[in-house]
């Protein structure tokens, strides 16, 4: 614990390279057709007709399959207002929604048959954004009489406890969509052999992976095995399996052929699940000398055209909107609207980020407002440390948190004195090139479902070597390396003799998987668990055979070998303790829940420099606290981090997902979507800082999403506060040229 | 058409549709499954290789351009007795990989940059890796293993 650790994983993916969903040359595979997805070109519309005789009279093109063949076949869809088919029926909802599959011989061939794939569309009004969405002259699902899901929380009717503030700051913004884009597409191969299907996928889930498929395809599941290979990124947009995905899995039982799929970048740009795509109407309200009284979010999240998860979202903005703050006054809400756009689901942070981008500008709106150092009014206002346990107006139980002190560490590292110092310099001279600097200060929260838990099994071999099956699904975190640590740790194996596996049904019957930075805390603690109930069972074993007492028996790391005290002659390895312990071997099984979530904290200080003639800004400083309690590899631990800033960064900065007016997507290729480049990102400097918790074993809460919750709104901050003093108060990200230069002559035009 | 390349020293000879391109040539002709493909705009990078010791987007050169030609992939860097290129080293211990998906390409990229630039400042290896996207790692470590490769003298 605590060890800087390079990965196991490295040699082979940086030497061979990983074995992600397309580079599969497995048995099964062998002789695999190609699958490609004819997708909708509107945003809305009725099919009114599927013409698929050009395509399957081609030569090499194997089937051609319709959401009329699925709707004939396939188990009904559970009767849901919103429910969304595997292909397109009657009704496409955004553009990429997938209407046909072609399975074809060749690779290439696929485009060229989808091509002659001839549907008529009606096209129908777009319901492009929210606004439209609320309107409601255009229903996405007529029978339910709404483009609005779901809502909850407070509908702001409540007493107006704003009436008695000094100051009162009220704004709309945006937290604009994202597109998650890892670097490596969804993909699924499937095969079908003696009435079991064997999926592949790229996914952060294998079981539920399994369950939807089998759900799908009225297969028990049993009768599906699923197994991840190497997945090149998920950010929360890989959980599970989606239509595309199970739709591969029906062409192979259908077909009778193995059958493989990877979709193009641009296929990706819309048919991968967006993030994000909230409206804030913020409202925050206090006392002249810093003391925050009465805050309110009210939220809109637009769901796309088929709702997914996103109440889910919504409610972790509604429930995470107070932060880190201590406000005696806290109401918060939230709608969700379907608008015919891709659907929006998790994507790193998956509803935090947006409550802290939220309160975070608010806190900096309410400080410039009374004229107070942003850092200043927010010490006033932190959850102090012995209120911990603490519950929040939004019915969270934060369980430790040092904010004050984290905010203290990330200022003095970052020189925030002599930064300021630094800026009130540049303002003098008032040339072209100023200075911000933005805070965020954080709480969110981890274990994604820590109810359910996570799964381990843990296996002493015979020669000596362990074998971990974990329920987690790593797609680049590093949980062979991780997983290997704890092992050694508790039984002092070496770990060129761990061998972790994940993400095979099969292989491990119950798992859960990667997602909300559940993993260490979860996962980890079920390895780590499984090894001290090993290490129990290894010295009774020993006891046994050696004729001594559990209490005199002692594990000598360097020799390998458990021996009585002062009996430096006789010792037993562990593979010898594994065939003494018969035939259910030296292995524990464990699976770990926890009745709580974590709750991870920290503060940022963002840098930039930006040019007042032009608007162009650049990120020159990020530096960061961010807590997650006790490291168990700092390496892993840093790479998390700096992963997260960066993409933080990118929403704050360049990244926006953009439809024009009749729902086509325009930032559908990467030429289009600003996808952040090494040119647009500095070094990062990280601070450490570990408050455990008491929620696990191992005291720890989850790295995972937390840099990117807390880079966002240090760099929107900064952004504003660097031309501040022209009498911008407030940017909508991204913080684009044309919004910064905007922002600064609307300022002056205003003064 | 018959499409003849040497890669990583081999000499694979493939028929292949006229439209094939070299980073297809690679992954499904010479079975060489690391290069992988990550867009179809040309914008990030994970298909690079070397091309008669050039750095190329291999997904937008066809397989017929690179005939009679050299190409070096990830595959080809560790010596034949298996050590590591500086590169794959430095990556390896300064973290610049997670998911490793873009790695491959990244890693071809660096070397290239190294050969052109053996002494880079920090900001020009970010300028040089501008055309290869990471969603993962944030760039930082990245940075850090190219900066301690060329320290290394790769």
């Amino acid at each position: 614990m605590g060890t800087r650790v390079v990965r196991v994983e490295d040699p082979r993916l940086l030497t061979a390279g990983g074995t992600y969903t397309d580079d599969l040359r497995e048995p099964l595979l062998t002789g695999a057709a190609y699958a490609t997805f004819v997708r909708s070109p509107h945003a809305h519309a009725r099919i009114t007709g599927i013409d698929v005789s050009a395509a399957q009279d081609e030569p090499g093109v194997v089937a051609v399959l319709t959401g009329q063949d699925a709707a004939a076949e396939l188990p009904a869809p559970p009767d849901n207002p919103n429910a969304e088919p595997l292909l397109a029926t009657d009704t496409v909802r955004y553009v990429g929604e997938p209407v046909a599959l072609v399975v074809t011989d060749g690779r290439y061939q696929g485009e060229d048959a989808a091509e002659l794939v001839s549907v008529d569309y009606e096209p129908l009004p777009a319901v492009i954004d929210i606004d439209d969405a609320l309107r409601g002259e255009t229903l996405l699902f007529p029978e339910s009489g709404s483009n609005v899901v779901a809502s909850g929380g407070g509908d702001g009717s409540g007493d107006d406890a704003f009436a008695d503030c000094e100051v009162v700051v009220e704004r709309t913004i945006v937290n604009q969509r994202v597109a998650p884009a890892p670097l490596e597409t969804r993909a699924a191969a499937a095969a079908w052999a003696d009435e079991r299907l064997t999926v592949w996928v790229s996914t952060q889930n294998a079981h539920w992976a399994r369950d939807a498929i089998a759900g799908a395809l009225g297969l028990e599941p049993a009768a599906v095995r699923v197994i991840t290979p190497d997945v090149g990124g998920g950010f929360g947009a890989k959980i599970g399996a989606d239509r595309d995905g199970i739709a591969v899995a029906w062409a192979a039982r259908r077909t009778g052929r193995p059958v493989r799929w990877v979709e193009t970048r641009s296929e990706n740009l819309v048919g991968m699940t967006h993030g994000r795509g909230q409206r804030h109407a913020i409202k925050i309200g206090g006392t002249r000398d810093g003391r925050i009284t009465a805050y309110r979010l009210g939220v809109i999240q637009d769901a796309g055209g088929y709702p997914r998860m996103a109440t889910l979202l919504a409610t972790l903005t509604q429930t995470m909107a107070s932060g880190v703050y201590d406000i005696p006054h806290v109401e918060a809400g939230f709608q969700v609207v379907v608008t015919n756009t891709t659907p929006v689901a998790a994507y790193r942070g998956a509803g935090r980020p947006e409550a802290t981008a939220a309160v975070e500008r608010a806190v900096d709106m309410f400080a410039a407002e009374i004229g107070m150092d942003p850092a200043e009014v927010r010490r006033r206002n932190f959850i102090a440390p012995d209120k911990f346990p603490y519950t929040t107006p939004g019915g969270m139980e934060y369980d430790t948190g040092e904010y004050a002190a984290a905010l203290d560490r990330v200022l003095s590292a970052a020189g925030y004195d002599e930064l300021r110092a630094e800026q009130a310099r540049r303002r003098e001279q008032g040339g072209p090139v100023q200075l911000g600097v933005g805070l965020s200060t954080y709480v969110e929260i981890t274990g994604g479902v820590p109810e359910i838990g996570e799964t381990a099994r843990l296996e002493v071999h015979d020669d000596g070597t362990v074998t971990v099956l974990t329920g987690s699904s790593p797609h680049g975190q590093g949980h062979a390396t991780a997983w290997a640590m704890l092992v050694q740790d508790e039984l002092g194996i070496p770990m060129d003799k761990i061998t972790v596996r994940h993400g095979d049904t099969d292989a491990i019957p119950v798992g859960i998987g990667t997602f909300g930075s559940r993993s260490l805390q979860l996962g980890g603690t079920a390895v780590h668990q499984a090894a001290v109930n090993v290490k129990e069972r290894a010295r009774e074993l020993a006891a046994d055979e050696l004729e001594a007492d559990k209490a005199d028996l002692e594990f000598d790391v360097a020799g390998g070998v458990w021996r009585v005290r002062g009996t430096p002659d006789i010792g037993l390895d562990w593979g010898r303790l594994a065939r003494l312990a018969g035939p259910d071997g030296l292995a524990a099984d464990v699976h770990f829940t926890s009745p709580k979530s974590t709750f991870p904290f920290g503060a940022h200080v963002a840098v930039v420099e930006a040019d007042v003639e032009t608007g162009k800004v650049r990120l020159v400083r990020h530096v960061t606290v961010d807590d997650a309690g006790p490291v168990l590899n700092p390496v892993l631990a840093e790479g998390q981090r700096q992963g997260g800033i960066a993409q933080g960064a990118a929403q704050a900065l360049l990244e926006e997902v953009l439809y024009d007016s009749d729902g086509n997507p325009v930032t559908s290729t990467l030429v289009d979507y600003p996808f952040i480049t090494a040119t647009e990102l500095p070094s990062f400097e990280l601070v450490d800082m570990a408050t455990p918790t008491p929620l696990n074993p191992l005291g720890v809460k989850g790295i995972g999403e937390a840099g990117t919750i807390g880079a966002t709104p240090a760099v929107q901050n900064a952004v504003v506060d660097a031309v501040a003093h022209l009498g911008v108060r407030h940017i909508d990200m991204p913080t684009t040229p044309q919004r910064v230069w905007t922002a600064i002559n609307e300022a002056r035009a205003g003064q | 058409m018959k499409v003849t390349i040497t890669v990583n020293g081999e000499k694979i000879q493939e028929d292949v549709e006229d439209r094939t391109l070299l980073v297809h040539f690679l992954r499904d002709g010479a079975n060489l499954t690391a290069t992988n493909i990550g867009c179809d705009t040309t914008s990030c990078g994970a298909c690079t290789v070397l091309l008669d010791g050039e750095s190329v987007k291999s997904c937008t050169v066809l397989a017929a351009q690179a005939d009679g030609a050299e190409v070096t992939t990830v595959e080809g860097l560790a010596s034949p007795d298996g050590e590591l290129h500086p590169m794959q080293r430095a990556f390896q211990a300064e973290h610049g990989l997670q998911c490793g998906f873009c790695t491959p390409g990244m890693v071809m990229a660096a070397v290239s940059l190294l050969k052109e630039n053996p002494h880079p400042t920090e900001e020009q290896v970010r300028t040089g890796l501008e055309g290869n996207l990471c969603r993962c790692t944030g760039y930082h470590n990245i940075v850090r293993a190219v900066l301690a490769a060329a320290e290394e003298g790769a």
